[in-house]
């Protein structure tokens, strides 16, 4: 969207979406009505032969056969190879999450304590672990462990791990964003009535703090349910893996699966997100808090930490 | 510490791999990130619908799964082939996986930044008598680029981290030479990790603080 679009201009009959003045164009006369109803043709044309040449080129290695598609038509691959993935990756996405925000209210907090043996080490781990990329700690714990504990890990610890330490850290920023963006006063006036500092905390600033930080905690949760795929990288199985190693194996047809996966993940996280932008739009109506809503960690406009508050995440 | 001191030459060719494959797809998604937002921005539906699905498709799509498409998908199945050897051939895979992915982002940044242009800067653009792209090109657009420095930073340091998943095809960027040297030298896995972890805080670092610094010296003072 480009900003505020100006009203229709009176007498002009508004027909699609294009017929309006935004701050790039002006709403369009006859000429320019003309001008792209031929640009749209034109559009539409080079769609059609970037299809078309991709169709060919997939039927050229026969990737459009009726039998690499039918298996998804069968409730038994489904039952048998898709589903057992999904519920992978839904539960190491929902343990790495149970874990990881305490993980990011711990640290968050933390690192607003006023005494510095509590903040700096605080503030070194998040920072840390925000910095470096989460398949180096996935490795880590997945063959480190083994190799300097002896301990066998399964890549289901090993991704819960490394997602737990990354989203954990970013969650806390979150936090830490979220009870920074109260005014002072509320503070202050908590602790003129009396209370210590941790029921300031506890049942003044974090009550109010949830409600401004819930739409970027769970637009980050988005952000972790995608990072589960990296499991694939360390043989975890779930469902890239299903679409990726299991399903190509019994019908060799990767492409259409790993289509269909992926509008899978697309689905579920469009899902999620929704669940953020109504949350965000419910707490900037909230009158239950002096907060506004943190920056979704997703989005292109958040504020950019030291070291990257990563906007594309795995 | 011996073993990183030993495997250094390793550690460096792995680490230069990971510089290239981020300013390669860095510059490729800048540019494509640039088209989809200027699509995105457009007075043609058709575009603005085309970039929209591509831009919500792909955020909601794992890296590593775009990074797999491209590999097994467009590699193996459809013989996409850049070079004879498969470690280049791989590595240019993975770019185009990374770079497709980042565009999205890119774009969405982009398009941030377009919104904080003020509406009198175009509106005199237009009375003036420049038609949209004129008006992209020479008003909006220099304007948007540098209100989106930091965050062009953040999506910079994001994709240096995300190169390490073109691990899942097989190119030997800094997290698979981690991971192989693990198993040589399973005596060292603390110090190889730190090792890596000191690499990629080295790579990023810097470019946190030199956008920083751009983004403070470019700003448009309205």
């Amino acid at each position: 969207m480009t900003a505020t679009p100006a009203p229709v201009k009176a007498g002009r009959r508004p027909v699609a979406g294009a017929d309006r003045a935004t701050v790039l164009y002006d709403a369009p006369g006859p000429r320019a009505r003309a001008r792209n109803v031929v640009y749209t043709v034109l559009t539409v044309l080079a769609v059609v032969f970037a299809l078309y040449v991709m169709l060919t080129k997939l039927d050229e290695k026969n990737q459009l056969d009726a039998d690499l598609w039918t298996p998804f038509l069968r409730a038994d691959v489904w039952a048998n190879l898709i589903l057992p993935g999904l519920v992978n990756t839904l539960s190491a996405a929902v343990v790495a999450a149970v874990i990881a925000v305490p993980f990011g209210f711990v640290f968050g907090i933390a690192r607003l304590s006023e005494h510095a043996w509590i903040r700096i080490p605080a503030g070194a781990v998040v920072e840390f672990f925000r910095a470096i990329p989460l398949l180096i700690m996935i490795f880590t714990a997945m063959f480190g462990a083994s190799l300097l504990f002896g301990l066998t890990v399964t890549p289901f610890s090993a991704v819960v791990v490394g997602l737990v330490l990354y989203n954990g850290s970013v969650l806390a920023e979150i936090v830490r964003a979220g009870i920074l963006s109260l005014p002072r006063g509320q503070s202050e006036a908590a602790l003129a009535i009396g209370l210590r500092k941790s029921q300031v905390m506890r049942m003044v600033l974090l009550p109010q703090a949830v409600t401004a930080m819930m739409p970027a905690i769970v637009a980050q949760l988005v952000v972790l349910l995608k990072d589960t795929a990296l499991g694939f990288i360390v043989a975890f199985e779930d469902l890239l893996n299903a679409g990726a190693r299991v399903l190509p194996s019994n019908f060799s047809n990767i492409i259409p699966s790993v289509i269909v996966i992926a509008v899978i993940y697309i689905i579920i996280n469009l899902a999620v997100g929704a669940v953020a932008t109504w949350l965000e739009r419910r707490s900037r109506r909230s009158r239950k808090t002096s907060a506004r809503p943190v920056a979704r960690p997703d989005s292109p406009t958040a504020v950019a930490g030291p070291v990257g508050d990563g906007t594309p995440n795995p | 510490m011996e073993a990183l001191i030993e495997e250094f030459p390793v550690i460096r060719d792995a680490f230069w791999l990971t510089i290239r494959l981020t300013l390669t797809s860095g510059l490729v998604a800048l540019i494509l990130g640039t088209l989809l937002a200027a699509m995105r921005v457009s007075p043609l539906p058709i575009l603005r619908g085309i970039g929209t699905v591509y831009v919500n498709a792909i955020r909601n799509t794992p890296l590593t799964l775009v990074i797999v498409f491209c590999g097994l998908g467009l590699g193996v199945v459809l013989d996409v082939s850049f070079s004879d050897s498969l470690s280049t051939n791989s590595m240019w895979l993975s770019i185009i996986g990374l770079s497709a992915y980042t565009a999205a982002f890119v774009c969405e940044s982009i398009r941030a930044g377009i919104n904080t242009v003020p509406l009198g800067q175009a509106e005199a653009a237009r009375a003036i008598g420049l038609t949209f792209a004129q008006n992209l090109r020479l008003i909006v657009l220099p304007q948007a680029f540098r209100a989106v420095i930091a965050p062009l930073g953040s999506i910079l340091i994001a994709l240096t981290k995300n190169t390490t998943i073109a691990a899942a095809i097989g190119v030997g960027e800094a997290s698979l030479t981690m991971k192989t040297l693990f198993e040589a030298h399973g005596d060292a896995v603390v110090p190889i990790f730190f090792g890596f972890a000191l690499g990629f805080l080295v790579l990023t670092l810097p470019v946190g603080l030199l956008f920083g610094w751009l983004a403070k010296r470019m700003a448009v003072v309205r």
